[in-house]
């Protein structure tokens, strides 16, 4: 039992040495890199396996009682986002075999990403507030070196960006940390949810948390604090980019919910505020993207918004409103990584990001046009695709709890984000090429040959076949989200784990 | 001792916040390192800051004079992490003046939002 609950951080850990061993052959580290990523959605879907059953499974570090040790804790959403991390680096790897303008030739990207996803794995299962901040320093640093991957001008200043807006919000969550150990005399989540539930502490610690909750919200991308977001993302080599888009922020808002639930789980003023800045980041956000000309940056501003969503699923507090939440992380995460995916093969396909100088797609590749149409109409809501469970059900939970603004705000950002998807599918696939069929005379980059792109066509394909097969099969996944949103709204069974789980 | 440490955490950190609103990015990143070493001496002062014994827990009980010693590891950890980001950080710094031969804020931001550039057209990969 304890050797699957740390499968999650040992798999990559053990894949990420291997990569580096091995260093000299680009196709070994390939395959090996490809491996630790099944593996580890293996070890993901058996988690969910245990975790479906309505177990929490808990364990401590070192086999220190629950004070003291460094406690992991895997509960039906923790499980379902180790599976889904699994899914997403799974697909980047895949994808990057193209190698497609690969600027690494293999060697150090595969290692860094699996340096990323210990990170993003070991915040998804800790149970100790202290050991979070360092799981988000470990994926920070993976996502610095990546993003930079391949050198370049713009490139590099991306990442100063990117760099310092994150290291203040690493810094505020540090300090956090420190006040809410000084306040608390603790930093495990579990016992600190219990003095908070048996109003224990005192109003500092409640400070502490709502400058931690600050943090999160710099790291999750919300309103007004996205701004390193849209300023950075779209530099990045395709694949980086895309599992960023999928994973990262979502790091951030699975750190609101697991926090938010835990110490405030009865609905507040903080419940409150989250609902006025999720209206206000899904309507910025979807805005924002209505400015942008290029794929990238059109889909970063799509990150922010979307992000919205799950935070109008935690505002509203409601089990519903928790299990949209859950069911949209869950969907999002696949749909975001398959978007920037595509981008990536239309950009190559027609030489260029700008809207502008793309063209002609449609005509040219109507395999990849399907491909675009299945996650953006999932993005944007349409059924009976995974995105209009996701927003159903926290519509029908923002009427039910009487948020009719939320509601409002939430279809009319759907409307936008058809718009939005609209405008690149007119513009990358419908209109013909700027430069003409055969080169590229006309301004823009010059059309190129599919050749070489199978990796990324499998990876994009099978995302896609998820994103329907999420939406055919809503039932089941919405029974485990609306499962998973039990035990959030109910944190007892979750301290129970952890202090039963004592040291051994 | 404590009124001492609060006054320092917050010089350091004002120190850190003007610094990170200068122009010139140098200055910028000197200023999270300020800014980091507030934030560590904040954590650090979490636990007691007049601790005078070591803080071995014997089968008599903890020591009445001893600090906490989990802040204190807590900013050992913070302080490793910090420099690794820190160094980081130099590099990329170091890497963008030998890109552009200055690095002001308002360039770097305009360098990153430059139109995305079109792929040379295929043949001449390098």
């Amino acid at each position: 039992m304890n050797t699957l609950i740390v499968s999650p951080l040992l798999i990559p850990l053990a894949t990420l040495v291997a990569t580096l061993l091995a260093r000299r052959s680009p196709r070994a580290v390939t395959a090996i890199s490809l491996a630790g990523a099944l593996a580890l959605t293996a070890a993901g879907l058996a988690l969910v396996g245990l975790a479906a059953q309505g177990q929490i499974l808990a364990s401590q570090a070192g086999g220190w009682a629950a004070p003291y040790g460094i406690t992991l804790v895997v509960d039906r959403l923790s499980a379902a986002m180790v599976a889904i991390t699994g899914i997403v680096g799974t697909a980047t790897i895949v994808f990057a075999m193209a190698r497609d303008e690969d600027p690494a030739r293999c060697r150090d990207f595969h290692p860094l990403v699996h340096g990323l996803l210990v990170g993003v794995c070991g915040a998804f299962i800790t149970g100790d507030v202290f050991n979070l901040y360092v799981w988000f320093e470990v994926l920070l640093v993976g996502s610095f070196a990546l993003l930079v991957l391949g050198g370049g001008r713009r490139r590099l200043s991306g990442t100063v960006v990117y760099v310092v807006l994150n290291l203040v919000a690493t810094m505020m969550f540090l300090l956090a940390a420190g006040m809410l150990y000084g306040a608390s005399g603790s930093l495990n989540m579990a016992l600190l949810a219990q003095a908070f539930a048996a109003g224990e502490v005192p109003t500092t610690a409640h400070a502490a948390v709502v400058l931690m909750l600050t943090a999160f919200s710099i790291k999750a991308a919300l309103f007004p604090v996205f701004g390193w977001l849209p300023a950075s993302y779209h530099v990045a080599w395709t694949p980086v980019s895309a599992l960023f888009a999928g994973l990262l922020t979502k790091v951030g808002v699975y750190a609101l919910i697991r926090l938010v639930t835990l110490f405030w789980p009865d609905a507040g003023v903080a419940h409150e505020v989250l609902l006025w800045v999720a209206c206000a980041t899904m309507l910025i956000g979807v805005l924002g993207a209505a400015a942008q000309v290029e794929v990238r940056r059109i889909l970063s501003f799509h990150i922010v918004s979307q992000v919205g969503y799950m935070i109008l699923g935690l505002a509203i507090a409601t089990p519903l409103a928790l299990a949209g939440a859950v069911f949209y992380l869950i969907h999002h995460i696949v749909v975001k990584a398959n978007l920037f995916f595509i981008g990536g093969i239309a950009a190559r396909l027609t030489g260029s990001e700008r809207l502008a100088a793309m063209g002609g797609l449609y005509a040219r590749a109507p395999w990849l046009a399907l491909l675009f149409a299945i996650p953006a109409l999932s993005l944007a809501g349409i059924p009976p695709l995974s995105g209009f469970w996701a927003k159903f059900v926290l519509v029908k939970a923002s009427l039910d709890a009487s948020a009719w603004i939320a509601a409002a705000v939430a279809l009319v950002t759907g409307i936008f984000t058809l718009l939005s998807m609209s405008k690149i599918w007119n513009e990358a696939f419908l209109k013909p090429h700027p430069g003409g069929a055969g080169g590229g005379s006309g301004g823009g980059g010059s059309p190129r040959s599919a050749d070489g792109l199978q990796p990324a066509l499998w990876a994009v394909g099978t995302l896609a076949a998820m994103t329907v097969a999420i939406g055919l099969a809503a039932g089941p996944v919405m029974d485990y989200a609306v499962a998973a949103a039990e035990q959030l709204a109910a944190p007892a069974a979750y301290i129970d784990a952890v202090v039963r789980a004592g040291g051994n | 001792m404590e009124i001492l440490v609060s006054l320092t955490v917050g010089a350091l950190v004002a120190i850190g916040i003007w610094m990170m609103l200068d122009r010139g990015l140098l200055r910028v990143v000197l200023g999270v390192v300020v800014l980091g070493n507030g934030v560590n001496l904040a954590v650090f002062s979490a636990g007691r800051l007049d601790g005078r014994a070591a803080a071995f827990v014997t089968e008599a009980g903890t020591p009445a004079l001893a600090a906490n010693p989990l802040p204190q590891a807590l900013v050992l950890t913070a302080i490793v992490i910090g420099f690794a980001l820190f160094v980081f950080a130099l590099a990329v710094l170091k890497r963008s003046w030998e890109l552009h031969g200055r690095i002001e804020t308002d360039l770097v931001t305009a360098v990153a939002e430059e139109p995305a550039p079109d792929l040379p057209p295929q043949g001449d990969k390098a």
